[in-house]
């Protein structure tokens, strides 16, 4: 089959690869309908995740075809037409069963290596590194899906593929940076990061009662999209100073929840910038936490910050002293997508939520690293590879 | 730094048995010779390896094997021929034993992961570096390893030992002890506890061991100590996968753009074993 294959720091090859197989019996193997680039593939590519090693499939947002099951495999059946969330849960570890998919405790292969920089190791996902499990990704032809029954969801009649495709991974991270957020009716929510899981954090705040949603960007397309599609006002950060804009929004309160959608490569235009940016070159700094001062903060006292944008290692200059003595609430977490996946794509399906927008670019396989290309440096919103 | 040198199991109440002294950690060969072993094997092995032949491996093996005996102070042959050329108190010198010490929470009742764990023949289906556990006897069984690199393979020959459970209390804990004359000195204890709010059931393993090396050897096979922990650790997190979910969590015969794993298609889970280990000794 056709792979889009990691050869190097902003490498991509379209390869031929031998087709997956069914390893183990809760497995199942999926011909790739749609499969969607992410925002947390250019850390990849841009060389801040490690345990990357050339030839691996990437691509975690995808949606299929069933082809194959395993003997264990109970609830799917050849020809379903599912979703995938990009975290793997077992399903049967205490974490899986209190829903915090995210941490499944067995899902990572390979979980002595981020067991050694985090203490535990998180859950597997797929095509993102060898910490994370080293899982074949989702751009190719097939894709094996292990806990297949835990992982696919199918997805309803009259859903077309290219709204229910981010429903594995940018609708569901967006919403959970809502649910974090834990926003109370009336809330004013500020969003940092208007590309597809900010997106969804927008609708998905008003969803669960936000009055107000305010989002920071500074890509113009993303900005339109964010205020006429998802409906939050915007502020454009290279224009304007977001605290001063921040506070005079709220009547000098500050938002009461604060989102990061971007994590750990963000930009500003400021000489924090150029500071994370230096560290970060000489490895003193792993990952630029602009936004998450910034909304530090920003956050009004009480308020509760949410972070959903990926962090990966070491940040450094965190306002700790603003955090505990505004008596700031932290959460934080990788998705729990099977936890929020079946409601989802009911809202998608009454049309409370809206996701099919985001993508702007269908692509082949073969245009893997110029899809990249235009997505990294933000000319489009999503690039979506149909193999 | 604090030298912290308080075993993991006292903390635990665990691990009071000490691994016999008697195979391969007792020290057999004198110091002279010793020295002598280390040094002449270490060219051999450096000039074996630079002329890369067959006869050359052959030479280098051959070199491994004495900086291993003048490194361990331990010759089998000596052992086979009831030779000694050590002091006469050579028991006295065995180094001390190291501890390994590992607990995770698994998801099941502790019945079931105890009945499970008690069939030690079950043990090598999660258990990548054991070969076979043969039960002789209620109490004794038989342990084949399976050694990954070729050459430390062919320095020791086959590890085999017998175990015997010294201590056992169904549902909540095994002792065991390997028998004298083990080609590695070993002694372990396992206990089974509820864990709160019905999580499961914790399970504490301390494993101690005679390294089959003498002093300077035992200084060699603390740094390798890390690299055994760890692949204690992934046996453990084998079975509670095992245990939880009924497969082995694996990467192993999936496809990849690398040439060198394209032709190997499937592959039986054991033979990820050779993977992991690759993965682990990487991480050293």
């Amino acid at each position: 089959m056709k792979a889009l294959c990691y050869n190097g720091v902003g490498d991509l090859r379209t390869e031929r690869v031998p087709d997956p197989t069914i390893i183990n019996p809760k497995d199942a193997i999926l011909r790739v309908i749609l499969s969607s680039v992410c925002g947390s593939d250019l850390h990849l590519l841009n060389g801040y995740v490690p345990t990357m090693r050339e030839g691996d499939i990437i691509g975690h947002e995808f949606m299929g075809e069933v082809i194959e099951i395993g003997s264990e495999v109970k609830k799917l059946k050849k020809g379903d037409r599912v979703v995938v969330c990009s975290i793997l849960g077992c399903g049967e570890c205490q974490y899986c069963q209190s829903t915090q998919w995210s941490l499944c405790d067995n899902s990572n292969p390979h979980a002595w290596i981020p067991e050694k920089a985090y203490g535990d190791s998180p859950a597997g996902i797929f095509g993102y590194s060898h910490a994370f499990g080293g899982y074949a990704g989702s751009h190719a032809d097939y894709i094996r899906v292990p806990y297949a029954d835990r992982g696919c969801f199918v997805i309803p009649e009259g859903l077309p593929d290219e709204a229910a495709v981010f429903a594995s991974d940018a609708l569901p991270t967006g919403f959970m940076a809502a649910d974090l957020a834990d926003i109370q009716p009336g809330n004013v929510v500020a969003i940092w990061g208007c590309g597809g899981v900010g997106q969804m954090a927008i609708q998905s705040a008003f969803l669960l009662g936000a009055s107000r949603v305010i989002a920071i960007d500074r890509e113009p397309d993303r900005l339109r999209m964010a205020k006429d599609i998802s409906g939050a006002e915007v502020l454009d950060f290279s224009k304007v100073d977001i605290q001063q804009a921040l506070r005079e929004m709220t009547g000098g309160r500050g938002p009461d929840r604060c989102i990061d959608c971007v994590g750990m490569e963000a930009v500003s235009e400021g000489l924090d910038y150029y500071y994370d940016k230096a560290k970060q070159f000489v490895r003193l700094e792993s990952d630029r936490p602009i936004v998450l001062r910034e909304a530090i903060l920003a956050c009004r006292k009480g308020g509760t910050v949410s972070i959903i944008g990926v962090y990966g290692g070491l940040v450094d200059s965190i306002p700790m002293g603003a955090a505990m003595n505004k008596a700031l609430t932290f959460r934080m977490g990788q998705q729990h997508g099977q936890r929020y996946i079946p409601r989802l794509l009911e809202h998608l399906q009454k049309g409370e939520l809206n996701s099919g927008f985001m993508l702007t670019r269908k692509m082949s396989l073969d245009e893997g690293m110029a899809g990249y290309d235009l997505f990294n440096k933000k000319e489009t919103m999503r690039v979506v590879f149909a193999p | 730094m604090a030298n912290k040198k308080q075993p993991v199991s006292s903390v635990l109440g665990m691990g009071p048995i000490e691994p016999d002294i008697s195979g391969s950690s007792r020290i057999n060969v004198d110091d002279t010779e010793r020295i002598w072993s280390a040094a002449g094997g270490a060219l051999l092995a450096t000039y074996g390896l630079r002329r890369g032949s067959f006869s050359g491996l052959l030479l280098a093996t051959l070199g491994g094997f004495m900086v291993y005996r003048g490194a361990s102070g331990y010759c089998p042959m000596n052992q086979a021929l009831g030779r000694n050329t050590a002091e006469p108190k050579a028991d006295d010198k065995a180094v001390d034993s190291i501890e390994i010490a590992k607990s995770l929470t698994i998801n099941k009742p502790r019945k079931e992961v105890y009945a499970y764990w008690r069939q030690l023949e079950n043990l090598p289906q999660f258990m990548f570096h054991l070969g076979e556990v043969r039960q002789l006897d209620n109490k004794r069984s038989h342990w084949v390893a399976k050694l990954s690199d070729g050459l430390l393979a062919k320095t020791l020959g086959p590890v085999e030992w017998d175990a015997e459970i010294l201590a056992e209390v169904k549902n909540e804990r095994l002792v065991w002890k390997s028998v004298a004359d083990a080609r590695i000195d070993n002694a372990g204890e396992v206990s089974f506890v509820d864990a709160p709010n019905g999580q499961g059931t914790e399970m504490h393993a301390v494993i101690k061991y005679r390294p089959p090396a003498g002093q300077l050897g035992g200084a060699i096979m603390k740094l390798f100590n890390p690299a055994f922990e760890e692949m204690i650790k992934q046996d453990l997190r084998r079975f509670k996968q095992l245990l939880e979910t009924g497969e082995i969590t694996t990467i192993a015969g999936q496809p990849s753009g690398r040439k060198s794993e394209q032709q190997s298609g499937k592959k039986p889970v054991a033979e990820q074993a050779k993977i992991d280990e690759k993965h682990e000794s990487a991480m050293l």
